[in-house]
Formats: C-alpha cells, structure tokens, sequence
C-alpha cells in the first residue's frame, strides 16, 4: 500500500513540477504557438510555488519504501535551487524572444531538468539518483543545444552530451560496484556495509562522475566551452541552480554514504578541490569571452565549495550551504550582466565590451561590480562570509595545505576579476547597451543587493539555517 | 554601554553621505548637461567637505568623551552579530589619536582636489568617504573579524582612486597596490580564522587574555607579519608603494602615506605585540635588521630619485622603519615614539604631498630637474617647503624629531647597534631632504615656463597652514599627545609582559 500523504510530504515539489511539465506539453500541442511567451511565466510560477512547496514539509521524510529520503539540508538545497531556476526562466524570455527561438518546449525543459535536481537531492537510492542524474542531464543536454541552428551552441551541446555520458557511465558503473559488493542499492545499507576494497572502487568512480556533474578538475574540460556555446540564459540557469544541486547532491553520498570511511575519500576530494581551484583561477586569467571566464570562476568557486565537502558531514555542510547559497545566486547575477550586454547588432561577449560601463550604465555598473568583488570574496561584501565559512571548516578540519591553495587561487582569482572592475570603471566608454529587460534588471539588483550587501546584517540568520539544516544529515 | 553610540556614527556617516550623494546624483541624472558637469562637480566636493567636516566634529565629540587617564577600551558599543563574531565597537589612546588624524586629513584631501580634479567628480567624493568610513572602522573595530572586513573592505576605494584619477601608469600601480596588499591580508584571513576557532571568539579583549601556544604563535606572527609589513610597508615588500604614491592623484598619496600606511604600525601594536608576545621577541633581531635595513636603503634610493613624489615615497618608507624599530623595542619610549612618529609623520609626508601638488597641478610634471628657483616666484610656497623639509629630516621643534629620538632611545635600550643603523638615516635624510630643497627652491630659474608661475592660492594655503601649525604645536608640545597615548601605550606593554 502506498503512503501518499508521505509520497506527497516528501517528493510533492518533483511529482509537482513532473506534472505542470506534462499539462504544458498537453497545453502546448493544444495552443501551438501562443503557449510560447505565457510558458515562460507559467514555468516560473511553477517554480517558485515548488519553492514554498519543498519548505511546507522542511523536516522531510521518506517515501517509496526508501527510493527517497529528504532531511532539512537537501530541502534547503532544493529551495534555494528552485527559487534561482524560477529566475533563470524568467529572465530568459526576451533573449528567446529577439533571438526568434522562443518555444514553450524551452519552459518545460527547464521545469525537467529541476524535477531531475529535486529527485538527485531526494534520492536515497542509487537508482533514483542514477535516474535523477540523467533526467537533469539530458534535459541539460537539450538545452545546451537550444539554438539549434548555431553551430556553437550546436557543439556545446554534443561535447556536453558525449562527455556527460561518459560521466555517467561511470556514475553507473561506479554505483554497480558498490552495489556488488554491499548488496544493496540504498545509501542506508550501503553505508552500514563493509567498506570492502571493491566498494572504495565503487565510490570513487562515482566520485569522478559527480565531479564531472559540478565541473571540478580534472573533470571540468566541458565547462568553458558548454559555457561558451551555449545560449547565454541557459548558461544562467547552468550556472545557478544545477550547481547548488549536484553539489549538495556531492556532499549528500559522500556524507551519508560514505561518511563513515571519510579517511579514505577525504584526500581525493582535498586533491580535486586544489586542482579546481588552481585550473579555475588560472585558466580564467586570460579569457577575453565573459562566459568562458565566468565558467573558468565556477570551476574555482566549485573548489572552494569541496573543500567545505572534505571537512566532512559535522564541519562541512553547514559551510557547504551557506557558500554554495552566496556563490549561485551572485554567479545567476553576473549572468544578468552577460544578458544586458546587447549592442544594435546583437549581443556581445567580449570582455572589453564592459569598457567604461560606469559612465553609460552606473547602476548596472555598480550591481556587477558588487557581485564581482562578493564572488571575490572580499569583504564587506556578502561572498566574504561564504568564503569564511568554508575557510572554516577547512581549517578546523586541519586540511592546511589545501586552505593555504584556497588563499592563493583567491589571490590569483582577483587578477582576472579586478580586471573586469577596471575594464568596467578605468576604461573610456564603448558603445552603449541597449535597453536591459525589466526582469534582467530586477535580477541583477536584487542579487547585487541580497548576496553583495543585504547578507552582512541576515549572515547571521542564513548561518544558522544552514548549520540547522545540516543537522538533518546525521537524523 | 547605552548611551548614544558615537563611535558606530562617527563611522558610518561618511558612507551614509555618500550614499546621499549617489542618489542625489542619480535623482538629477536627467537634468544635466554637458555644461553644469563642473557647478556638479563643484557641488559634491562641498557636500564631501560638510560630511567629512561633520565627521571630524563627531570625532572630536568623541575624543571630548574619552578619558585618556584610564587604559582600557572606552565607548564601547556590543552587538552581537555572527557566530561568536560580535560587532563591538571601543577606542583607547592608541586609536582615538589615529582616528582623528583621519577625520582631519580626509577634509583638507577634498578640499586639495578642489582644482586639480575635474572628471567624474562626485564618483571620486563618494569613493573618499567611502574609504574614510573604512579606515575609521579599522581603528574603532574591537573584534578581529570586523577589523579584518574593515582592513581589506579599504583596498577597494583606494584601487578605484588610484585607477580612476591616477597618472599614466594607474592601471599597473593600482593592480600592483591591490594584489600585494591582498596576498598579505589573506595570509592574516587564515590565521584569524584559526584563532578564532582556538580561542572561541575574536574579541580583542578575549583574544588578549589568551595565551597561544608559542609554536602556533610563531605562524600566526608571520601571518599577521605579512599583512601589515605590506601596508607599512617594510624593506623588501615596499615596492608597491612608490608606484602607487606616483601614479595616484594628490588627495590620493596624501591618504595614503598620511594614514593608510598607519594600519600597519596599528596592527603591530594591537595584535603583534599583546596577542603574540613569544614570537615577538623572537623575531625582535629580525624586525630590527629589516627597520634599519629600510632606514638606511631607503634613504640611500630616496636619494637618487629624480620624481620628486618617488622621493617622498621612499622617504614614507624609511620613516615608516622609525615606527618598525620602535614598536619592536618593547619599552615605553620606543612605543610611545612609534605612535607618534606615524602621527607626526602622517601630519608631515601629507603636507609635503600636498606642496608636491602644488606645483604639479601648475606645471604637470614631478621631475626635480624641472623645478629650480622657486623661491624667487613663491616665496611662501618655499617658507612652507623648507619648514616640512625640516620636519621631514628631524629638526628640533618640529613633530619630527620628537618622533625620531624617541624611537632611537626607545631602539638604543633594546640593541644599540639598531639605533646606530637608525641614526644614520637621520643623516641620509638631511641629505636627501635638502637636496631636494635645493635643486627645487633655489638657485636660478632655468625652465622658461617657471617665469609665469604664481605662489600658491588661498584654497591651498588652507589646506597646508593646518599641518604646519600642527607640526610645529606637537614639535614644542609633544605631551599633548603622550598624555592621550600613554595609557594605551603602558596597556598594550603591560599585555605583552604577561599582565
């Protein structure tokens, strides 16, 4: 007998969003073209009522016979990423639209690959992370290659299919030893298991798998070109909301998984978090295309989250959380920025395109410049504190030389990100942008003032939602 | 506790006003033209000059509650904020001194910008209080975290000062300016997230009565070490500072040696020497090498150079080895010497700054070979030239030498050979001063476009008289300082001695 008030309690936001996203294909074979524009919004609502949805039930629980299982730290993790993706959506329509390729399939894509991040972060099982896992990607895939009739994003969309199926294919195979040799597909069994030699081997295929999901080193080729290719509002969304989730997704097995063999995966993890952060923060230095840098940054900051990752489930997750929180939300910002940089003859991506963004632009100027410096993570701004977080735990971890590599990659990560700020402030005026849409602007300040300014006086607050939520991890 | 909380207003009604005047200047964004950009311009710096006028009242209001017969900290406002970090707010002698050198330079550096700045006005008044909201919250903050924000939130209006409205060179002087400081202060990041977590808070008062592990000490000590011999900055990582003192506009060098050099001395003295005291004596021998080492080079570079700003800056640097050796003496006079040799010396490298300004808004360049005979066109622009000349060597009389000879009694009762070292940089810097002075100020006028030059005007009379009284008020008086530092002084002593 199934339990649905459990069923609903527990995966209502997915069964949610699965359901909006089949009435949209019945509504959209229905009204063809006319459900193009509306979608957009509708997705979005969508979105944001999973949203308030995921916090109705935050205490979580469980549902098909232990398929799903949701605590407080996936639930934050599953509020925060439906909040962005509801903004990524929206933000999107007026790119689609002078772009000619509005369609309501882009909406309902969208609302697929969220409903694949809520069922990664509520899997208790391998095979409905597996599945979770391949929902969100190919939905991914698909959107990566949106344009369909620009060779770019045409490439980025088979390069992320070919080496996202590779990653997967070592999720899965990683996932079949380790239920080889535990005998069992769920992450409670499989923790209480015998960590045997085979399993290890299990669990780090599926550690490279993940890590290709958040795009750490040495994992990470795909990301500046998928970065690059890719339609600008995808990337957005790329950038924001699937980032939040596959790495809290990470954080999730290793730590209810894994948590009891945390010396064995700790270097790993520690190794994939200094490679990140040093490949992100130097390949970024030299970029001239504004997403390819931005992609370069998400693999840097992408490190500095592993490292809240290897100080384990008591002294990382609440870090994790709060950093991750900080960091997609200016990254969905800055994003915003790349959206306004629209010239007559269409949009630009260079960097020098920002020259002198101050003079012609000074309120979009200034929102990015103070996403930029909290991405930095220099205070006061809100980054500063993400930053704090994970530097943290690492140091109460004792990973040293992995907190010293962090310092360092920021140090190296502020030469390519004060060279925005001086591009932006220092350099004599190019052309002016054309006029932003109303909710790219509305994105841009809000993300400016809630991650740059408005965390200094709520830090508080979110570092004990996130520590609170962390608990639900060891109940 | 209670009370009006001055300190937190004193703080932050600079950024209060500057954000008043963004969006004044955001509401009348319409309305303008090509044409009234300048009135606009000239209407910001009068709004700057209010606030930051403002500020130094409220500061003064601050110092009249202030009682330097007691040590501790005083006003102190507590709020607890994040974790175990609180935003607590205090002053003692040490601080109050530094704060109102701030709120009085941060004024004359508007007004000095009165005719020398005339692109994007009110952006460089906003980035000026902004900054001067930063710097006072350095020295107010009494929680570590809130003076590391404080401490590095700072960098960012100065880059864009420099960057904006420097020289020719801005973008690789701010750069350089920005990324030398940041290394050091991320070091520090490590070690205040480390001490924070071992002795459960990052209250000063918390982190004083902690004993460290003398092991730990040592890193930590090199950590802190890092950041603030960046900002003094000490001989070998000085070589951002003659960039940045070249490149950045006049207002900008002013704050810059006048009181963004100070935090470095101030960090020593607050965290280096009472939370570390092991690992400041053990690495006594080595500040005092590297004090005499930045006395005696420095002198001999500052001798040499042929921009007359250059020359300045390198001289900030070894007067700034003074503050090093006496900080390190670990002795009352050496102490109370280095306190106030950074007041005296931010009081006198601001004025020279500022008569380096001078002549470069009339005449756009800095090379000393195209000056000479000066005194025959500005005879009181060359009065005042040769009174901080004189201060800047260490005349009797003048803030300077009190300063100097304090440190070297201070230096001389730690290690003699150290005040020896230091001494000789006394003599270097009568030589390089009065070099300077000579090849500027007298002899014949050779460069044609000197004949036409006017003696300076009333805006920049105002601006320099102040110092110079100043100057000369704490070179006969210097008690009127000791009197408010001495308290502080004996407190952080006391602290390192284990009291």
């Amino acid at each position: 007998m199934i339990d649905f008030t459990a069923m609903i309690l527990t995966v209502g936001p997915e069964l949610w969003l699965v359901a909006i996203a089949l009435i949209g294909v019945l509504v959209g074979a229905t009204l063809k073209d006319r459900f193009n524009s509306v979608s957009i919004k509708f997705g979005a609502l969508a979105l944001f009522a999973a949203a308030a949805f995921s916090l109705m039930n935050y205490e979580g629980g469980e549902a098909f016979n232990g398929l799903v299982r949701t605590n407080t730290f996936v639930n934050f993790a599953k509020f925060v990423s439906y909040v962005l993706a509801g903004f990524a959506l929206l933000t999107s329509e007026g790119f689609l639209k002078r772009h000619g390729t509005i369609r309501y399939e882009y909406s309902l894509l969208i609302l697929l690959a969220s409903f694949g991040m809520g069922m990664i972060l509520s899997a208790a099982d391998l095979m409905t992370l597996y599945m979770g896992v391949e929902t969100l990607s190919l939905s991914s895939y698909v959107l990566a290659a949106f344009h369909r009739d620009s060779a770019k994003a045409s490439e980025a969309g088979l390069k992320y299919f070919v080496l996202g199926a590779l990653a997967s294919g070592m999720l899965l195979y990683g996932a079949s030893l380790v239920y080889g040799f535990s005998g069992s597909t769920e992450y409670a069994v499989i923790a209480a298991a015998d960590p045997s030699i085979g399993m290890m081997f299990g669990m780090v295929l599926m550690i490279v798998g993940l890590a290709f999901k958040v795009s750490a080193a040495p994992m990470h080729i795909w990301t500046p070109d998928v970065y690059e290719g890719a339609p600008t509002p995808v990337v957005a969304f790329f950038a924001s909301a699937p980032k939040m989730a596959s790495m809290v997704v990470f954080a999730n097995v290793m730590f209810t998984m894994f948590g009891d063999v945390i010396d064995q995966w700790q270097l790993i993890i520690c190794i994939i978090a200094g490679l990140s952060m040093i490949v992100g923060s130097l390949g970024a230095l030299t970029q001239t295309n504004i997403k390819r840098l931005l992609g370069y940054s998400s693999i840097a900051n992408m490190g500095y989250a592993l490292v809240a990752v290897a100080a384990g489930p008591e002294l990382g997750a609440g870090p994790l959380l709060v950093f991750l929180t900080l960091y997609v939300i200016a990254s969905l910002g800055l994003f915003m920025g790349v959206l306004a940089m629209r010239r007559k003859g269409g949009m630009v991506e260079g960097i020098n395109e920002l020259g002198g963004l101050m003079r012609k632009r000074p309120v979009l100027a200034i929102a990015l410049s103070i996403l930029i410096f909290s991405m930095a993570g220099l205070p006061p701004f809100g980054g500063f504190f993400g930053k704090w977080e994970v530097l943290s735990a690492g140091v109460e971890a004792g990973l040293m030389p992995v907190v010293i590599i962090l310092v360092l990659a920021s140090v190296v990560s502020l030469g390519y990100y004060l060279r925005l700020i001086k591009i932006m402030w220092f350099d004599e005026p190019t052309e002016r942008f054309e006029a932003v849409d109303g909710p790219v602007t509305i994105t841009v300040l809000l993300a400016a003032l809630i991650a740059g300014i408005l965390f200094l006086f709520f830090i508080s607050a979110l570092s004990g939602w996130a520590g609170t939520a962390a608990l639900g991890l060891a109940g | 506790m209670g009370g009006f909380p001055i300190l937190s207003a004193m703080t932050f009604l600079p950024l209060a006003g500057a954000l008043i005047i963004m969006l004044v200047r955001a509401a009348t964004a319409g309305s303008r033209d090509a044409s009234s950009s300048d009135t606009e311009g000239r209407t910001a710096l009068l709004a700057g000059l209010i606030i930051s006028g403002a500020t130094f009242i409220a500061s003064l209001a601050a110092f009249g509650a202030f009682d330097a017969s007691q040590s501790g900290y005083q006003l102190v406002e507590q709020y607890s904020w994040y974790r175990n970090i609180s935003y607590k707010m205090g002053i003692d002698g040490l601080s109050i001194s530094l704060i109102l050198l701030t709120t009085f330079l941060i004024p004359i550096c508007l007004l000095a910008s009165w005719n020398s700045i005339h692109k994007r006005v009110t952006e460089y008044v906003v980035a000026f209080l902004v900054l001067e909201t930063f710097i006072i919250g350095v020295f107010t903050a009494m929680d570590l975290v809130l003076f590391y924000i404080f401490f590095e939130a700072g960098l960012i209006p100065m880059f864009l000062i420099i960057g904006i409205w420097g020289g020719k060179d801005k973008i690789y002087a701010a750069f350089k300016f920005f990324l030398y400081t940041l290394i050091g202060s991320l070091l520090m990041l490590v070690a205040v997230v480390y001490m924070y977590q071992v002795a459960g808070g990052s209250d000063f008062e918390i982190l004083e009565k902690y004993s460290f592990d003398p092991n730990v000490q040592t890193w930590l000590w090199l950590a802190f070490m890092a950041s603030f011999a960046v900002k003094l900055p000490m001989w070998p990582v000085h070589t951002w500072l003659p960039d940045a003192h070249v490149q950045a506009p006049t207002a900008g060098s002013v704050l810059l040696a006048g009181i963004l050099l100070k935090m470095g001395g101030y960090g020593f003295l607050r965290f280096s020497l009472p939370m570390f005291p092991d690992a400041s004596h053990m690495f006594q021998p080595m500040m005092f090498a590297l004090a005499v080492i930045a006395i005696v080079y420095t002198s001999l570079v500052a001798w040499r150079q042929t921009d007359m700003k250059k020359l300045i800056a390198y001289s900030s640097v070894a007067h700034m080895g003074f503050v090093t050796l006496g900080v390190f003496a670990f002795n009352e006079a050496g102490v109370q010497g280095a306190i106030f040799q950074m007041l005296s010396h931010g009081l006198i490298s601001a004025a020279l700054f500022l008569i380096v300004g001078v002549v470069y808004d009339r005449m756009h360049t800095r090379e000393i070979s195209a000056y000479g005979g000066l005194v025959h066109r500005m005879p009181v622009y060359a009065t005042f030239f040769m009174l901080f000349t004189m201060a800047n060597v260490g005349l009797p009389g003048t803030s300077g030498f009190i300063g100097e000879i304090l440190t070297m009694v201070g230096g001389f009762q730690a290690s003699t050979w150290a005040a020896f070292g230091a001494a000789l940089g006394v003599i270097f810097s009568a030589v390089y001063m009065l070099t300077l002075y000579r090849r500027t100020v007298f002899g014949k006028i050779t460069n044609p476009d000197l004949n036409t030059i006017k003696d300076m005007n009333r805006i920049e009379w105002i601006c320099i008289a102040p110092l110079a009284i100043l100057t000369i008020l704490f070179g006969v008086a210097p008690n009127l300082i000791f009197n408010i530092t001495e308290g502080s002084a004996l407190r952080i002593l006391n602290l390192m001695a284990g009291g």
